[in-house]
Order: structure tokens, then C-alpha cells, then sequence
């Protein structure tokens, strides 16, 4: 009994709560962040069946060496710098246009365009496939069609292919993008506007020196995430080419050919070396971020 | 002056009722095509020359006809979000307390922790978390979906930010009235984070029921998977399940479209939440 209740003291008190409050996190953390970050490091220099495992050294990396490794890296780097491309200056340019005191019904359409967001990558998926299906009377063919031109089979050359991941990609998130824009627009005061346009500035000069250094907090957030959604982009070209199979592997990325290889192929070993290469183009992205926030900090 | 600050507003408005009806195109398109014969889809392929003359809800029959494992999913998704949402909101909640009003050891390396799980994409461990679900014997279980992500950072992070802004008097004047740090914790301070918490309850909902590559993984059985697995593997090239398939991805949206007519702001507010770190 007496020592009970001093086991109750000491975790009622003020010093012990906190932990007790993060504990959650911590465990988490623990068995299912740090675990298999370090498991997924041991397990890339192994031979791993079932459980017996083999130290192979560096083998898994060399075998990392082919072009299709390469084709993936590329694509994923590719998608990654193209849509931080897109998904930047185009909800940027919508938001200032949805903000402008000359616009009605504002609600509105920032609502609407907010829809795409709700939907799974699943149903998205499953619509931009078939819209850019290969039969003639499949939507974006019956748009070439209109312009007078041959359809075509949008899923299997590069150009095309590209095409449809993109506008996938803007159709879902321009809108979670723009509302990101419109709150940091918000915060700006309406004073500097007018001051501005006193002195004669243009609305270009406006958007130019007002408007587009004041966002640049949130454009170092969209573009933090759109840097790592793009590089770990899978579902969507999953789903576009209904499963990870593209033709001469146009849609191959660096998570579908880990998920190729570790999960399809059961190459753990292998699977976990990409893994680590993922990982640690994250953590140079990250490093080189921060030092460049650092170094805008200071100069501020 | 005037009359053209009319015409640039006119135009503004034009141009966005442009936009608004590309962004709505790819859901009317699948919308009018729930309600033709998948065959059709088939053959002539997703688009708008709807024959309104033989357009029925037969789609929409099969699909509440109970033959097939549709509900199903939709059970499934709907118990695992729920349950996830309970869950997350309530640990993370703890947590992000524990980081905003406590001061402790370690507490900038324990905050640093989070800041890196929000950081990594979850693809990275994809494999050896595969096989820590095998080891500890929740493959095939909604734990296994739930469990890796019943903390979810960015809740810690955004409940963090929320409860900083709650002055600590409070808690002293609780001390002082006897209150437990847990009281404290149970009586005032869940009351005080409800606005938070339909904003976070929605982005974590959102998530749970919107999830495709982890749930994949883990389930297994036809009967266990959740409906954006499910909607998933009626995709066949030969288009067999395409009634299903179209329909039931339209009514995969609706609940989620009336729920958002009515909370939007807390939509918009709990899907940018990420935001408030700018």
C-alpha cells in the first residue's frame, strides 16, 4: 500500500507529467521511426532471407548501378523540380488574382477549387486513367480530336506520359496551394497597397515588390513540400498505370522501384539500399534548406 | 478609371468560372458516367456522350445490391478512421501538451524527434516497417495499418502551436486548487483545444480514409481491405468491375463533398494546418 502511493506521488508529479505526456511519442518513435531507420541501414548492407541474414558489404549498392535504377532517379528528380515549377507560381498567380478587391465571390471559388484535395489518390487515379485511356473516344482524345489532331496513346511515351502525371498533379493540389497563398496574402496589410499605388507603382510593380517577397514564408513551405512529395511520389503513377508497371518504365520512380524490388521481388537487401539513397537525398535537401533559411534569417 | 476597373473585374470572373469548371470536369465526368453501363466504358472509353435516353442508377443497384464486398470496404475504411482519428487525436493531444506547457530535459531533442518524422517521407521505411508488422504478428489487422501512425507529428506539432498560445496561469490556479497535472490536463485543457480539434480531426481523418500504399500493404484478405484498396483492384484491364468501379468511386466523394459543404472552414483550416509554420 505505502509503496503504491509513492509510486503515485512520483508520477503525479510536476517533474514526471511531461514525460508521461510525450511517452506516447517516444514509444512510437522508437519501435516504428528509429527502429527501422537503423534496421533498414543494416538491412542494406545483408543478403536478407526470411530471417537469416547475410553480411554482403556494399554489394547491394553496386548492384544499384543499372539503368533503370538510374531511369527511376531521374524521374523522380525530374518530377520533383518540374512540379515545385508548376505547383509554385501557379497557385501563387490564382491566389493574388482570388484576392484582388476587383473579385466576387471569393468563397466560392476558393471552395470549389478546393474539391480536387478531397478526393483519394485512388479515385483521382482511376478517373485521369481513364480520361487519358488509349481508345478513341476517351476524353482527352476526343480533345485532341476537336483540334483536328490523331489520338493517341497518352500512357506510353515519355512526353505524353509526363502530360498526364502533371496535370494529375495540378489538378489535386493546386487548390490546397492557392488556400496556403491566400492565408499568407492575408497577413499582408492592405496599407502598403495603397501607398504604393499613391506613388504610382503598377499593380506588376505592386506584385512585384510587395506581394512577392512578403510570401516568401509560404513559398519556402510549398516549396518544402512539394520538394518532398515530388521525390517520393508512387501512388499517383501506381494508379495511373494500374500497378508499377510502365511501359519501358516512363512512370518508374525511386519508391517504385524500392517498392519493385523489396516488396514485388522480395530483394530486402537491395529494396532497403535505395531506401537509404532516398534517405539521404532527403537529408542533404533538408541540410541545404535549412542553412539557406539560416543564412535569409540573418540577413533579415 | 471606373469603367475599366469594371471590365477587369468582369474578366477576373470569367476567367476563374474557366478554372473552376476545368477543376470540376474530371468529377462531372465520372459522375455522368456512373450512370452508363461499364461495358460502355468499355468500348467508347470516359467521356461526355452520355445517351440520356438509357441512362438508369443500375450502377448505383448493384452496388447496394450486397453482392459484392463494396460495403464492405466502405465498413472497414469507416471503422479504421474513426478509431484513427479517436486515437490520434487523443495521443497527440497529450503530447503536444506535454511539449507546450512543460518545461523538461531533453524536451528540444524529444521536439527535434518530431520535427524529423514530419521531415522523412514514411517511403522510406516502407520495407523494414513491412517487416516489423510481420514480426509482431498485425499483418492482415487494422492495427497494422493503425499503429506506425497512431502519433501523427504534424497533430503534435499543430497542438503545440495552438495550446502555446493558452496562458500557463491557468494551470498554476489549478495547482494551487488542488487539481492534478493530469486534471488539469483532462478537465481544462481538452475543453480549451475543441476548436483544434475538429481541424485536426478532419486533416486526420481525411488522411485515414483517403490512405492507399500502406493499407495495401498490410491487408490482405478480400473481406479486410479498406475501399481505396478495394476501388484499386476492380481496376482490370478487362473492365468487368467498371459498374462498380465508377459508381463506387462517386460514392467514395459524396460523403466527403456533404461533409465539406457543411464544415468547410474547418476543412480548409485542418488540410493547410501545415501552414501555420510559414
Amino acid at each position: 500500500m505505502e509503496k503504491k502511493s509513492v509510486f503515485k506521488r512520483f508520477l503525479y508529479s510536476q517533474k514526471v507529467a511531461p514525460y508521461v505526456f510525450i511517452l506516447p511519442f517516444i514509444l512510437t518513435f522508437l519501435i516504428f521511426f528509429a527502429y527501422p531507420i537503423v534496421s533498414t541501414i543494416a538491412m542494406s548492407f545483408q543478403k536478407v532471407a526470411g530471417d537469416n541474414t547475410t553480411f554482403v558489404g556494399l554489394k547491394n549498392y553496386k548492384m544499384l548501378m543499372n539503368p533503370v535504377f538510374y531511369k527511376s532517379l531521374k524521374n523522380s528528380i525530374f518530377y520533383m523540380i518540374v512540379s515545385c515549377a508548376l505547383m509554385i507560381p501557379i497557385p501563387m498567380i490564382l491566389a493574388t488574382m482570388l484576392n484582388s478587391r476587383h473579385m466576387r465571390a471569393k468563397g466560392f471559388f476558393r471552395s470549389m477549387m478546393f474539391v480536387p484535395a478531397l478526393t483519394s489518390v485512388v479515385v483521382a487515379g482511376v478517373v485521369f486513367r481513364l480520361m487519358f485511356g488509349e481508345l478513341e473516344g476517351s476524353f482527352m482524345n476526343q480533345v485532341l480530336e476537336f483540334f483536328g489532331k490523331d489520338p493517341v496513346i497518352w500512357l506510353r511515351k515519355p512526353l505524353t506520359v509526363w502530360l498526364a502525371l502533371f496535370v494529375l498533379c495540378l489538378w489535386r493540389w493546386t487548390g490546397v496551394n492557392m488556400m496556403y497563398y491566400l492565408s499568407g496574402l492575408q497577413q499582408i496589410s492592405g496599407d502598403l497597397y495603397e501607398s504604393a499605388s499613391i506613388d504610382g507603382a503598377s499593380s506588376v510593380q505592386q506584385f512585384r515588390f510587395i506581394t512577392l517577397p512578403l510570401l516568401k514564408p509560404t513559398t519556402i513551405y510549398v516549396l518544402t513540400i512539394s520538394i518532398f512529395g515530388g521525390l517520393a511520389m508512387f501512388t499517383e503513377s501506381y494508379l495511373l498505370f494500374n500497378g508499377n508497371k510502365s511501359p519501358n518504365n516512363v512512370g518508374t520512380t525511386i519508391v517504385g522501384y524500392l517498392y519493385r524490388m523489396g516488396m514485388e521481388q522480395n530483394n530486402i537487401g537491395i529494396g532497403s539500399a535505395i531506401g537509404v539513397l532516398l534517405l539521404v537525398i532527403v537529408m542533404v535537401i533538408n541540410v541545404i534548406q535549412l542553412g539557406l533559411n539560416g543564412t535569409f534569417k540573418k540577413g533579415e | 478609371m471606373q469603367k475599366k476597373n469594371k471590365v477587369f473585374s468582369v474578366l477576373l470572373f470569367i476567367f476563374f468560372i474557366l478554372v473552376v469548371a476545368v477543376t470540376m470536369l474530371p468529377l462531372i465526368l465520372l459522375l455522368v458516367s456512373s450512370f452508363r453501363p461499364g461495358s460502355d466504358l468499355m468500348r467508347f472509353g470516359l467521356n461526355f456522350d452520355v445517351n440520356w435516353a438509357t441512362a438508369n442508377v443500375d450502377n448505383y443497384k448493384l452496388l447496394f445490391s450486397g453482392q459484392n464486398n463494396y460495403f464492405n470496404w466502405y465498413k472497414n475504411s469507416l471503422l479504421i478512421t474513426v478509431i484513427q482519428v479517436v486515437l490520434a487525436l487523443f495521443l497527440s493531444a497529450c503530447v503536444g501538451y506535454g511539449f507546450a506547457m512543460y518545461n523538461f530535459r531533453f524536451k528540444n531533442v524529444a521536439f527535434a524527434c518530431v520535427l524529423l518524422v514530419m521531415m522523412i517521407p514514411t517511403e522510406v521505411i516502407i520495407l523494414p516497417l513491412y517487416r516489423l508488422i510481420i514480426g509482431m504478428g498485425i499483418m492482415d489487422s487494422m492495427w497494422g495499418i493503425m499503429l506506425p501512425y497512431i502519433v501523427a507529428p504534424m497533430l503534435i506539432f499543430f497542438f503545440r502551436q495552438y495550446l502555446s498560445g493558452i496562458s500557463k496561469e491557468f494551470l498554476d490556479a489549478a495547482r494551487v486548487d488542488g487539481c492534478t497535472e493530469y486534471g488539469i490536463f483532462f478537465r481544462i485543457m481538452i475543453p480549451l483545444m475543441k476548436p483544434s480539434f475538429a481541424a485536426m480531426g478532419i486533416y486526420q481523418g481525411m488522411s485515414s480514409w483517403n490512405n492507399f500504399l500502406w493499407p495495401m500493404i498490410v491487408m490482405r484478405s478480400q473481406s479486410k481491405i479498406t475501399l481505396p484498396v478495394g476501388l484499386q483492384s476492380l481496376m482490370s484491364p478487362y473492365g468487368n468491375n467498371y459498374d462498380i468501379l465508377i459508381a463506387g468511386s462517386c460514392f467514395a466523394i459524396i460523403p466527403i463533398l456533404i461533409l465539406f459543404v457543411c464544415f468547410q472552414s474547418y476543412f480548409i483550416e485542418g488540410m493547410t494546418a501545415g501552414g501555420v509554420k510559414g
